[in-house]
C-alpha cells in the first residue's frame, strides 16, 4: 500500500471541475464536505430566520401556519443533516489520515462517492417545498400519523434520508477502515488524538443507528403508498411504533452530532492552555460509555406517550446515567486549562465558549431526564433551548473553534484574528440573546411548534428573535474569514500555534497534495 | 428558594429593561417576562413543581461551580500574566471525586422522582371519569357517567389572529365550551384521537398526555382551587396545531351540578 503511494514523487493538483467530481483526495474531498455543510448552514439559517420572524409579534404576520410548519421541519432535516453532519465528516476527511500519518483514506473512491450523494439528497429536500402540497410538515421527527397526511414532500424527504444515510454509512466505513488499518507505526489506539478516538465511535454509532432510520421512514414509505399500516391504527397498526423505532436512532444521533465536536475541542484546548489533556484515558472511556448509554434512553423523548410506570422508571434512570460520563469530560476539560498558560485565540475563545454553554445544555437536559418533571417541559421551547445549546452551543461551536484551529494549516495562511473575534463574539452574544428567553418561554407554558402564541409569551419571544437576526448576519463574518484566508494572508508556519502536538503539525501548511507518503514514526 | 429568588430577580431585571425597551417593542403592553413553571393548583402539579424547583436548584449550583473554576483559570492562568504550565496529566483522586460525588446527587434526585412517578400514575379510586378525544382543530370531552358530551374549540375570531381588530386578554387561549370539573373530585381522564397525534396539557392541572390515536391514555387531575386554567395542544398536529386551546373552569360541588343539568338540557 504505502510502497505504491510512495511512487507518487511529483505532487500534482489536477485542474478544473472534474478535479472536484472525480477526486479519490481526502484533502479535496474534506473540503467539498465543509463548503458543502456551510452553505446549508446558511439555507438552513434563513429558514430559521423566517420563523424568528412570525414570532417576532404574536398574530400572523409573514407566513401561513402550514407554511411555518413545514419551515421548523426543514430548517432542522437542512441543519442537523445537511450541515453538522457532513461538517464534521469534513473535518474527518481533512484530519483523520493526517492526524495518524496516513496518506490518504483507506477508500478513496467510495469517499468521493460518499460525497457526491449529498448534493442530490439537499436538492430533493429544497424541492420538496415546490412540489403540490409542500414540503414535510411534521416536524423533522416525522411522527405518522400525521406525516402520513402530508403530500409527496415526505417522499421526497423519505428519499433524502435515504441518500443521506447512504452516504454516512459510507463513510463511517471508510473512516473506520481508515483508523483501524492506516495508522503510522507507533500510532497505537491509546496514542491517537481524541478528535480520531471520538470520530472511531461516532462512526460506529453511526453505522447501528442510520439503518434503523432508514427501516422506520421506508416503513412510512410503505405505509403511504403500498398499503401495509405499521403505523396506521385503523389497519391495526401503532403510531408509538414509529417514536420507539425513530429515536433508538434519534438519541444515538445527538451524540453522532456532538461527539466530534467533543474531540475537536480537546484538541484545541490543550494546545491554547499549553498542557496536555487531563485525562485522556477516562476521555476515552467516557466516549465509549456515552455511546454505549445512548441506547438505551431512547424513550426519554416520549415519556407522555402512556409507557408503564416500569418503563418511565427505567429510562430514567439510564437518561441520568448519562450526566455522569458528561461530567467527566467537562471536568477534564476544566483540569486541563487549570494552571495552564492561556492565550485566547479566536480558536480557543470558541472552544471555552463550546464548554460553558455546552454545560448549560447538558444541566438542563438532566432536569429534563427526570420523569414527572419532563410532563411539563416536554414539547415546550424550555426543550428548545435546551437542544440549541447542546446542538448549537455544543457541536456548532466546537465546529467553528475546529475550523478556526486548522483553517491556517488547510489554507496555509493565518486568518484575521480581529474579524474572528468580532465573529465569535456576536455569535455567542446572539446566540445567548435567542435562546436563553426561550427557557422561561418553555417554563411559562409555551408550546414548540407554533406559529402564533398568547400575549404573555410576547416579550420573551421579541428579544429572541432580535438575538436570532443578530447571529445569523454574524455568520456571514466568518464566509468573509475564510475567503480572506484562501486568498491571501499572513503565511502559516508548519506548526501555527506554539508547539501543538499532532502529526498534522508536523507538515507544512498547507499540506502537500499527498501527505505521509512514507509513513512518519510515532514514539 | 436560592434559585427563586434568582429567577424573580432575573425576571425584574428584565421587565425594567423590557419597560426601557417599550418604545422599540409597542406590543409589549402586556408585558409579563415570567421566568417559571405556572402556579400549581393540584397535588401533581405541585409535586411536579416542587421536583423541578430542586432540580433548579442542584444545576444552579454546578453551573455556578464550573463557570467559577472556568473564570478563575482564565483569569489566574494567563500566559499574559506570566502563568507558567503545570505538567500534570491526571490525578486519581480528583477523577474518582468527581465521578462519585455526581452519582450520589442523582441518587438523592432519583428518590423523589420516583415518588412522584407512583403518584402521577395512581388513577385508582377516581370519582368520574372524562373521556377526552383530540381532531384536527379541536378537543371533544364526554362525561362518561353523566350523558353530557360536547365539543371545545378556538373562540378568538379570525380578525384578531390576523391583527385587523386589536388581540383580546385570552389571545388563542379562548373557546367556545369550557371542561367544568368539579372542585376536590379526582378525575380520570381518558385521552385519545381520532385522526393524528395531539397531547391535552393544561400547565397548572399538571404535565401533558399525548392523546393518540387508537391507544387509551390515562391520567387524572383533582383541583384544589376554583378558577378558570388555561392550556394547548402539545403535539404537532397540523397546520392549526397552534390554535386548538384548552380552558377548563373548576367549580364548586353545586355549580358543577347545575351546570351538569344545564348541559343535559341543551340535548
Ligand atoms: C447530559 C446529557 C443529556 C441529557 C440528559 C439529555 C436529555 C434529553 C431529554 C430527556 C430530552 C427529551 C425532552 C423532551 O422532549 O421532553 C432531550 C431532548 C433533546 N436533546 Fe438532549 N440530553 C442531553 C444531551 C444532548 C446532546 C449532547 C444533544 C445534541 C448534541 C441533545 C439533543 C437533544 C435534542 C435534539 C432533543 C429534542 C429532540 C426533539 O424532540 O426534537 N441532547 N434531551
Ligand atoms: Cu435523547
Ligand atoms: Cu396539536
Amino acid at each position: 500500500m504505502t510502497s505504491t503511494v510512495a511512487d507518487h514523487h511529483h505532487d500534482e493538483v489536477p485542474k478544473g471541475i472534474t478535479r472536484w467530481l472525480f477526486t479519490t483526495n481526502h484533502k479535496d474531498i474534506g473540503t467539498l464536505y465543509l463548503w458543502f455543510a456551510f452553505i446549508m448552514f446558511l439555507v438552513g439559517g434563513a429558514m430559521s430566520l423566517i420563523i424568528r420572524t412570525e414570532l417576532f409579534q404574536p398574530g400572523l404576520q409573514v407566513v401561513d401556519p402550514h407554511f411555518f410548519n413545514q419551515m421548523t421541519t426543514v430548517h432542522a432535516l437542512v441543519m442537523v443533516f445537511g450541515a453538522v453532519m457532513p461538517g464534521f465528516v469534513g473535518f474527518a476527511n481533512w484530519m483523520i489520515p493526517m492526524m495518524i500519518g496516513a496518506p490518504d483514506m483507506a477508500l478513496p473512491r467510495l469517499n468521493n462517492w460518499s460525497f457526491w450523494l449529498l448534493p442530490p439528497a439537499a436538492l430533493l429536500l429544497i424541492i420538496s417545498l415546490f412540489v403540490p402540497g409542500g414540503g414535510p410538515a411534521a416536524g423533522w421527527t416525522l411522527y405518522p400519523p400525521l406525516s402520513s397526511q402530508g403530500g409527496m414532500g415526505v417522499d421526497f424527504t423519505i428519499f433524502t434520508v435515504h441518500l443521506l444515510g447512504m452516504s454516512s454509512i459510507l463513510g463511517s466505513i471508510n473512516i473506520i477502515a481508515t483508523i483501524l488499518n492506516m495508522r503510522a507505526p507507533g500510532m497505537t489506539l491509546m496514542k491517537m488524538p481524541l478528535f480520531v478516538w471520538t470520530w472511531l465511535i461516532t462512526a460506529f454509532l453511526l453505522l447501528a443507528a442510520i439503518p434503523v432510520f432508514a427501516g422506520a421512514v421506508t416503513m412510512l414509505l410503505t405505509d403511504r403508498h403500498f398499503g401495509t399500516a405499521f403505523f396506521d391504527p385503523a389497519g391495526g397498526g401503532d403510531p408509538v411504533l414509529f417514536q420507539h423505532i425513530f429515536w433508538f436512532f434519534g438519541h444515538p444521533e445527538v451524540y453522532i452530532l456532538i461527539l466530534p465536536a467533543f474531540g475537536i475541542i480537546s484538541q484545541v484546548i490543550p494546545t491554547f492552555s499549553r498542557k496536555p489533556l487531563f485525562g485522556y484515558t477516562s476521555m476515552v472511556f467516557a466516549s465509549v460509555g456515552i455511546a454505549f448509554l445512548s441506547f438505551i434512553v431512547w424513550a426519554h423523548h416520549m415519556y407522555t406517550v402512556g409507557m408503564p410506570l416500569s418503563g418511565e422508571l427505567f429510562f430514567m434512570y439510564a437518561t441520568m446515567l448519562i450526566a455522569i460520563p458528561t461530567g467527566v469530560k467537562i471536568f477534564n476539560w476544566l483540569a486541563t486549562m487549570w494552571r495552564g498558560s492561556m492565550t485566547f485565540e479566536t480558536p480557543m475563545l470558541y472552544a471555552i465558549a463550546c464548554v460553558a454553554l455546552f454545560t448549560v445544555g447538558g444541566l438542563t437536559g438532566l432536569t429534563m431526564s427526570i420523569t414527572p418533571a419532563d410532563f411539563q417541559y416536554h414539547d415546550t421551547y424550555y426543550i428548545v433551548a435546551h437542544f440549541h445549546y447542546t446542538i448549537f452551543a455544543g457541536s456548532v461551536l466546537g465546529m467553528l473553534a475546529g475550523v478556526y484551529y486548522w483553517l491556517p494549516k488547510w489554507t496555509g495562511h493565518m486568518y484575521d484574528e480581529t474579524l474572528g473575534k468580532w465573529h465569535f463574539w456576536l455569535t455567542v452574544i446572539g446566540f445567548n440573546i435567542t435562546f436563553f428567553p426561550q427557557h422561561f418561554l418553555g417554563l411559562a407554558g409555551m408550546p414548540r411548534r407554533i406559529p402564533d402564541y398568547a400575549l404573555q409569551f410576547a416579550d420573551f419571544n421579541q428579544v429572541s428573535t432580535i438575538g436570532a437576526f443578530i447571529m445569523g448576519f454574524a455568520q456571514l463574518i466568518l464566509l468573509v474569514v475564510v475567503v480572506k484566508a484562501i486568498r491571501g494572508g499572513k503565511e502559516a508556519s508548519s506548526e501555527v500555534w506554539e508547539n501543538p502536538e499532532g502529526l498534522e503539525w508536523t507538515v507544512p501548511s498547507p499540506p502537500p497534495y499527498h501527505t505521509f507518503a512514507t509513513p512518519p514514526q510515532v514514539r | 428558594m436560592i434559585v427563586s429568588r434568582l429567577m424573580q430577580l432575573t425576571g425584574k431585571v428584565l421587565s425594567v429593561t423590557g419597560i426601557a425597551g417599550l418604545w422599540i417593542f409597542p406590543a409589549n403592553v402586556q408585558a409579563e417576562w415570567k421566568v417559571n413553571l405556572q402556579r400549581p393548583i393540584t397535588e401533581i402539579a405541585r409535586v411536579q413543581y416542587d421536583l423541578h424547583m430542586m432540580i433548579m436548584a442542584i444545576i444552579t449550583v454546578i453551573a455556578l461551580i464550573v463557570f467559577a473554576v472556568m473564570f478563575y483559570s482564565i483569569i489566574r492562568f494567563r500566559k499574559s500574566k506570566g502563568a507558567q504550565p503545570a505538567k500534570f496529566t491526571h490525578s486519581t483522586k480528583a477523577e474518582v471525586l468527581w465521578t462519585v460525588i455526581p452519582t450520589l446527587i442523582l441518587i438523592g434526585m432519583a428518590v423523589p422522582s420516583t415518588k412522584a412517578l407512583l403518584l402521577m400514575e395512581d388513577t385508582t379510586e377516581s370519582d368520574m371519569v372524562v373521556k377526552v378525544t383530540g381532531f384536527q382543530w379541536g378537543w371533544h370531552y364526554d362525561y362518561m357517567e353523566e350523558n353530557v358530551s360536547f365539543y371545545s374549540m378556538l373562540a378568538t375570531p379570525q380578525s384578531q389572529i390576523t391583527g385587523s381588530e386589536t388581540k383580546g386578554e385570552n389571545y388563542l387561549l379562548e373557546v367556545n365550551n369550557h371542561l367544568v370539573l368539579p372542585l376536590g373530585k379526582k378525575v380520570r381522564f381518558l385521552l385519545t384521537a381520532k385522526d393524528v397525534i395531539h397531547a391535552w396539557w393544561v400547565p397548572q392541572l399538571g404535565g401533558k398526555k399525548d392523546a393518540i390515536p387508537g391507544f387509551i391514555n390515562e391520567m387524572w387531575v383533582r383541583a384544589d382551587e376554583t378558577g378558570i386554567f388555561r392550556g394547548q395542544c402539545a403535539e404537532l398536529c397540523g397546520k392549526d396545531h397552534g390554535y386548538m386551546p384548552i380552558v377548563v373552569e373548576v367549580v364548586d360541588d353545586a355549580q358543577y351540578q347545575a351546570w351538569l343539568e344545564g348541559r343535559r338540557n341543551q340535548g
